[in-house]
């Protein structure tokens, strides 16, 4: 969508220079997003069936407190100019109090959001690094085993629950084998000893030079970022092998073959730098949907991220957090999106 | 170079296992060259692009080659190894394809595309390489080939793609060019240019050429000597200027199919085609 909109107000502009116009053209086609975006979602939160006074005060308050609320919320005024006051709230960073945690939403997210950052980063990684080369491997011995092998995994890796496969492998290496750490991002006694910089744990432990805290981070995080890498492989395997599949059979590829060059340069440097165009897509969308929170993940392996925080806060209608939560989580996709667009610029020069 | 021809081809076959059946794409092709310009001509599916294909071994996967001799020079290009298959790619043997727009990668410059073609077989530095493509792209009548180095595919046109094509596939000098149906995707007053291109770098350098068509006539003036194919064999064999005294009735068969601009036609004949050439077409070679 907003690929499409950029295009077009990028369009011809005789008189400007391109790339003012393209830029400002990225521009307006991005604070529409996000006006849709938030619009959206503040009308959903204002429809739902919850009183916001009554979860803020309780159903025993007397009728004055009630009302008094009431207006300082602003709930008097047409639903527009209650918009455009969260929006001038949420210029200023400021997402409301969320009544769960009794603490401002954006304290909240960013206590949760590095947990599913971290979370989500390694797990792309794992599916970047694993999955593509299976793919391509795939995809050059095609109706062969190492296809039938790589077919088969991402198959599974693909269609198993992600809640069963969670708790088989915490069963497995945690309870029997005691390889890696259990739920949560540390042990207890670790918790709260360094001074968070980014949320990240590991980055954190690393920059104040704790190794113990970093490895104890480490064995933490290893079996949810597998699980959930390996939903992430499993797809871009599968996408991976169907692209290159397609680019081995183009005239091209045959050219290659016929100037003499090596099969490994035939593959990597003319099949996969043309796969690489659409696989920029595919990997921005898994790490813009794994960025969302993965509820059923961080619920096995009581992952504090910010897919179980959105979860709980519309299970105790505090909207709220739900609002905040699906900003941040919006803007994440917007960004992810701006920066693929911008990748695919830089490797497909016919969309220059 | 000697009497020997370049390239030797006896009894070629290529197949096809599909699920029907076995499909016989070329069945006993044989023929010499040397270095001269040969034309293979035959209608779609007659077999003259698995025979380019299979001289170089890239028949499709799935394909089954045979032969009892398919030698370039002393080289067993049937039984050789992938090291041996790949130097005589591109460095003895190379092929122009049907179509730029398809052909050329499209996210390589063309540039690195052309000079990658010569860094395979050539073992020099980079400046050089570049220096030659510059050369080469000069060669086929490039007028900007600084900046057309530096373009990628689809900023060009089909002829001017076409001809960036046939710098690819001569720089690393090879002895033999096949070309598979080189100007077909192209407008005629371009085709025109592109062949003139193409001769004048093969008369220049002395190279062999395996001209593969459709077109009778086109191939009839720019080649010396004309193979016919029809269903995967070869019904007809003649030198290009002989070719109104061809024997084979699909040949006649062809050439009564065009109008002529001299004399008057009521009705052009439709050619008529006889399953007795597909059986019997060795009694007639």
């Amino acid at each position: 969508m907003d690929q499409a909109s950029s295009s077009k107000a990028a369009g011809p502009g005789p008189a400007l220079p391109s790339k003012l116009v393209k830029i400002s053209g990225v521009l307006v086609s991005l604070t529409l997003t996000f006006l849709g975006l938030t619009a959206i979602t503040f009308v959903i939160s204002r429809v739902m069936p919850v009183d916001p006074v009554l979860a803020i005060v309780g159903d025993r308050a007397s009728n004055e407190v009630y009302q008094q609320v009431y207006l300082q919320l602003g709930l008097d005024k047409p639903i527009y100019i209650q918009y455009l006051r969260y929006l001038g709230q949420l210029a200023e960073g400021d997402l409301g109090t969320s009544i769960m945690t009794a603490q401002p939403v954006i304290e909240d997210i960013k206590r949760f959001f590095p947990a599913t950052l971290e979370l989500a980063t390694i797990a792309t990684l794992l599916g970047i690094f694993i999955g593509v080369p299976m793919g391509v491997f795939a995809a050059v011995h095609q109706g062969r085993w190492p296809d039938h092998i790589v077919r088969v995994v991402a198959l599974l890796g693909y269609s198993a629950p992600i809640f069963w496969l969670g708790l088989v492998a915490l069963l497995v290496f945690y309870a029997k084998l005691g390889w890696v750490a259990g739920p949560g991002r540390l042990d207890v006694f670790y918790d709260g000893i360094i001074e968070p910089v980014s949320g990240i744990l590991m980055l954190d432990a690393a920059l104040a030079r704790d190794w113990d805290i970093f490895y104890n981070a480490l064995s933490h995080l290893i079996l949810p970022a597998s699980i959930l890498g390996t939903f992430a492989l499993a797809y871009i395997a599968r996408m991976t092998r169907s692209f290159m599949l397609d680019q081995l059979s183009q005239e091209y590829i045959l050219t290659a073959r016929v100037k003499g060059i090596p099969e490994s340069q035939v593959i990597w440097r003319h099949a996969f730098r043309n796969v690489l165009v659409q696989l920029i897509t595919i990997i921005g969308l898994t790490y813009a949907s794994l960025l969302e929170g993965s509820v059923l993940t961080e619920t096995v392996f009581s992952w504090p991220g910010i897919g179980q925080y959105i979860t709980n806060s519309l299970f105790n209608n505090d909207m709220n957090a739900v609002l905040g939560g699906t900003i941040v989580v919006g803007a994440c996709f917007v960004g992810i999106n701006m920066l693929s667009d911008l990748l695919y610029r830089l490797v497909d020069p016919r969309i220059r | 170079m000697s009497e020997s021809p370049l390239l030797r081809v006896e009894d070629l076959h290529v197949s096809y296992n599909t699920p029907t059946g076995i499909v016989n794409a070329v069945s006993g092709v044989s023929f010499e060259l040397g270095r001269e310009k040969l034309g293979i001509v035959g209608e779609s599916g007659s077999g003259k692009s698995q025979t380019g294909r299979a001289i170089l071994g890239l028949t499709a996967t799935g394909g089954q080659v045979r032969a009892r001799r398919l030698e370039f020079d002393g080289t067993d290009l049937l039984h050789a190894n992938a090291r041996t298959m790949r130097h005589v790619r591109g460095g003895c043997i190379s092929m122009i394809m049907q179509d730029p727009k398809y052909s050329l990668n499209p996210v390589m410059t063309i540039g690195a595309q052309i000079e990658e073609a010569f860094l395979v077989h050539r073992a020099t530095s980079k400046t050089e390489a570049r220096q030659r493509t510059l050369d080469m792209l000069r060669a086929v009548k490039i007028r900007a080939p600084e900046r057309v180095y530096k373009a990628y595919p689809h900023e060009v046109s089909g002829g001017m793609g076409q001809r960036i094509m046939i710098a690819m596939m001569m720089i690393p000098e090879p002895d033999i060019i096949i070309a598979d149906e080189p100007t077909s995707a192209l407008d005629v007053t371009v085709q025109l240019q592109v062949l003139a291109v193409l001769d004048d770098m093969l008369s220049e350098r002395g190279m062999g050429l395996i001209f593969i068509s459709h077109d009778l006539n086109l191939v009839a003036s720019f080649c010396d000597r004309i193979l016919v194919m029809y269903g995967g064999k070869v019904v007809e064999e003649c030198a290009a200027a002989d070719l109104e005294q061809a024997t084979h009735p699909y040949t006649r068969g062809l050439l009564n199919c065009l109008p002529s601009l001299d004399g008057a036609r009521e009705e052009l004949p439709v050619l008529l085609r006889d399953p007795a050439w597909l059986a019997n077409s060795e009694a007639s070679r």
